[in-house]
């Protein structure tokens, strides 16, 4: 047991290191402009009292690390300076899309787990099948496909047929078999780009082991294909298996991006496109601290998992 | 209702293709080539067929189209038929025209970020694994950083900042990319660069840009093209994804991602033209995935 608590100690702190360096990376990429947020902001006409004005605002007049400190020390307390396009605090834009970005991360990650892990199964219980390679193949072209193409591909099927609503208005008084009904498409469409991915690595991990030497043992003592696959395989593939899903948990987070403008649900995705058109710098930094730090808290928890899955991961270095 | 039958309709009709088109191959190669051609899958002649259709449009794209790429020819949103085939878009361009140029602008965009990346992010790798020592661990950590932030947002950031013009857009994928291209470069380079040749090839007193071009590069070069094709997957979807969300290539000129932005309004009325351009990135990406199958299992002599 205490092993297992330093190996979780030593990979909290590694991710906290990164955290902090991707923090330094994302405040740090305005530092690479030509010349400074302020020109940029403003252009070639600027005039000499606008542009020290607007510097004034931007607090661009302290040097850089003064600033990163102010901003990380802000962030970390939830305050993330106002937006510049339209002067509001950044945490009051953020605080009711995060809750709803997040729902629909939830949502889609509860519907793609599963039919990924049943079907990845199933592939591997019967393989090279018809089942099995339709399934692959479908999997491949899924993984191929943009997400708005899927997405267009089920409002024209779903959503014309007046099934499902092809925007999604959520309030935060909808109810919440409201909000699933109506977040539905986007959850569906997410899912459908997630589970190709999971279901295809669960697939392989499985087949990798059913040339070992054991499952060989189980299958001549006479157990059932699916008693070998769910008993014997998947507890040691439990570690891939881990890994894949947190790396498309993690891919939510971006496609979460192009899918709640397609939908025009009211998330963090929508919230920062707009902000990249308008050249809102602080909030498009603010979005991207949080997305990131979901991805690495994601990572983070699936090593973690799949350490304590596999104790002999937790020799290795 | 239609839907799953045209899909149906459409795998039947591809497959058919891809067996004569197969067959047609393996037929007007010379004889070595013919045994590849004739020994490969079907998704693959598929794959092959459909890039070969591509390039075919997208060098030919001025001949074929019937209109010109921002002419307006017509009242807006016409419908199917006449001299429209395809219809009209939102001002009224051809549709079918502006496909056949997407086909130039889009391919040929996401074409030259894959190659910058590849060229920066290879050059980088293969040389970080030949010097070792420093170079390649501050190289390697300053990747490790920016990997850790998930690769759309980034290139938001970096498009927010620097402002999105066509310009900008091919060099911040192409610099997001690059540092996917440097990790796989690397570690296959650092296989290479223990192999007894090229101590050898030290030994001569040859210098670093020798050593990369004549020593690392040729033996690097099967894997490194598999990672091309998938790399060049990644970045057309992610600039077609971004030209969806109006922040990447922008009209008038055009291109399949901001085609479908700009007509999607079509969707809910039941058109399906907006899903034409899609369709297009999708095929394109299947084609080349299953190219990349291919060679892949070729490479790796694998036999299910």
């Amino acid at each position: 047991m205490h092993e297992v608590l330093k190996m979780v100690a030593q990979r909290l702190a590694l991710g906290a290191l990164t955290l902090f360096v991707v923090s330094i990376v994302i405040f740090g990429a305005t530092e690479l402009l030509p010349g400074d947020l302020a020109s940029a902001i403003l252009g070639q006409s600027a005039t000499p009292e606008t542009l020290a004005a607007m510097r004034a605002q931007l607090g661009l007049n302290d040097p850089a690390p003064v600033r990163y400190w102010a901003w990380l020390t802000g962030a970390l307390q939830g305050d993330f300076g106002v937006s510049l396009a339209t002067r509001r605090p950044i945490a009051d834009m953020i605080e009711q899309r995060l809750g709803n970005t997040l729902f629909l991360a939830l949502y889609a990650a509860a519907l793609a787990v599963p039919l990924a892990l049943v079907l990845g199964v199933l592939a591997a219980l019967w393989r090279n099948s018809i089942f099995d390679r339709v399934a692959n193949a479908g999997a491949l072209s899924a993984i191929s496909f943009p997400e708005f193409f899927v997405a267009y591909i089920l409002v024209l099927w779903l959503a014309q047929s007046g099934y499902f609503p092809s925007m999604v208005r959520i309030s935060p008084t909808s109810s919440l078999a409201d909000k699933l009904y109506m977040s539905f498409l986007p959850a569906l469409t997410l899912t459908l780009v997630v589970t190709a991915h999971m279901m295809r690595m669960t697939r392989a991990a499985i087949i990798n082991l059913m040339a070992s030497p054991y499952i060989e043992m189980a299958r001549l003592k006479g157990a059932s294909p699916l008693r070998i696959v769910l008993r014997h395989a998947l507890p040691n593939a439990l570690a891939p298996i881990i890994n894949v899903i947190a790396l498309n948990l993690a891919y939510l987070i971006t496609g979460v991006v192009v899918v709640e403008v397609v939908f025009v649900y009211p998330g963090l995705g929508q919230l920062m496109v707009d902000s990249v058109a308008k050249r809102d710098i602080a909030v498009v930094q603010a979005i991207a601290l949080i997305f990131a730090s979901a991805y690495v808290l994601l990572n983070l928890t699936a090593d973690v998992l799949s350490t304590l899955t596999n104790p002999r991961l937790m020799k290795r270095g | 209702m239609s839907l799953p039958v045209f899909l149906i309709l459409f795998l039947i009709s591809s497959f058919a293709l891809a067996f004569v088109f197969r067959a047609g191959l393996s037929r007007a190669l010379p004889h070595n080539q013919a045994i590849i051609a004739r020994d490969m899958p079907l998704t693959a002649a598929f794959g092959i067929m459909v890039i070969a259709v591509y390039l075919f449009v997208a060098i030919f794209a001025p001949l074929l189209a019937p209109f010109a790429e921002r002419e307006v020819v017509g009242s807006q949103f016409q419908p199917w038929g006449g001299a429209h085939p395809l219809g009209t878009d939102r001002l009224g361009r051809d549709m079918l025209s502006r496909l056949i140029y997407g086909a130039r602008n889009t391919v040929g965009i996401a074409f030259a970020t894959t190659a910058l990346a590849f060229v920066v992010g290879a050059f980088l790798g293969i040389w970080a694994a030949l010097r070792g020592g420093w170079l390649d661990q501050v190289l390697s950590r300053f990747v490790d950083a920016l990997m850790a932030i998930p690769s759309l947002i980034f290139s938001l950031l970096l498009l927010t900042i620097f402002g999105t013009s066509v310009l900008t857009l091919i060099l911040v994928i192409a610099a997001v990319d690059a540092t996917r291209v440097y990790r796989i470069s690397r570690s296959v380079a650092q296989g290479i660069v223990v192999m007894d040749y090229i101590e050898a090839a030290r030994l001569r007193g040859e210098g670093t840009w020798y050593l990369i071009r004549h020593e690392i590069l040729p033996n690097a070069l099967a894997p490194l093209v598999a990672e091309f094709g998938l790399r060049f997957c990644f970045v057309f979807l992610t600039i077609s994804s971004l030209s969806f969300l109006g922040l990447g290539i922008k009209p008038p000129m055009a291109d399949w991602g901001s085609m479908v932005r700009d007509n999607a309004t079509l969707i809910t009325f039941g058109d399906i033209t907006p899903l034409l351009p899609a369709g297009a990135i999708a095929l394109l990406t299947v084609a080349v995935n299953f190219v990349v199958d291919w060679q892949l299992h070729r490479a790796s002599g694998l036999k299910e």
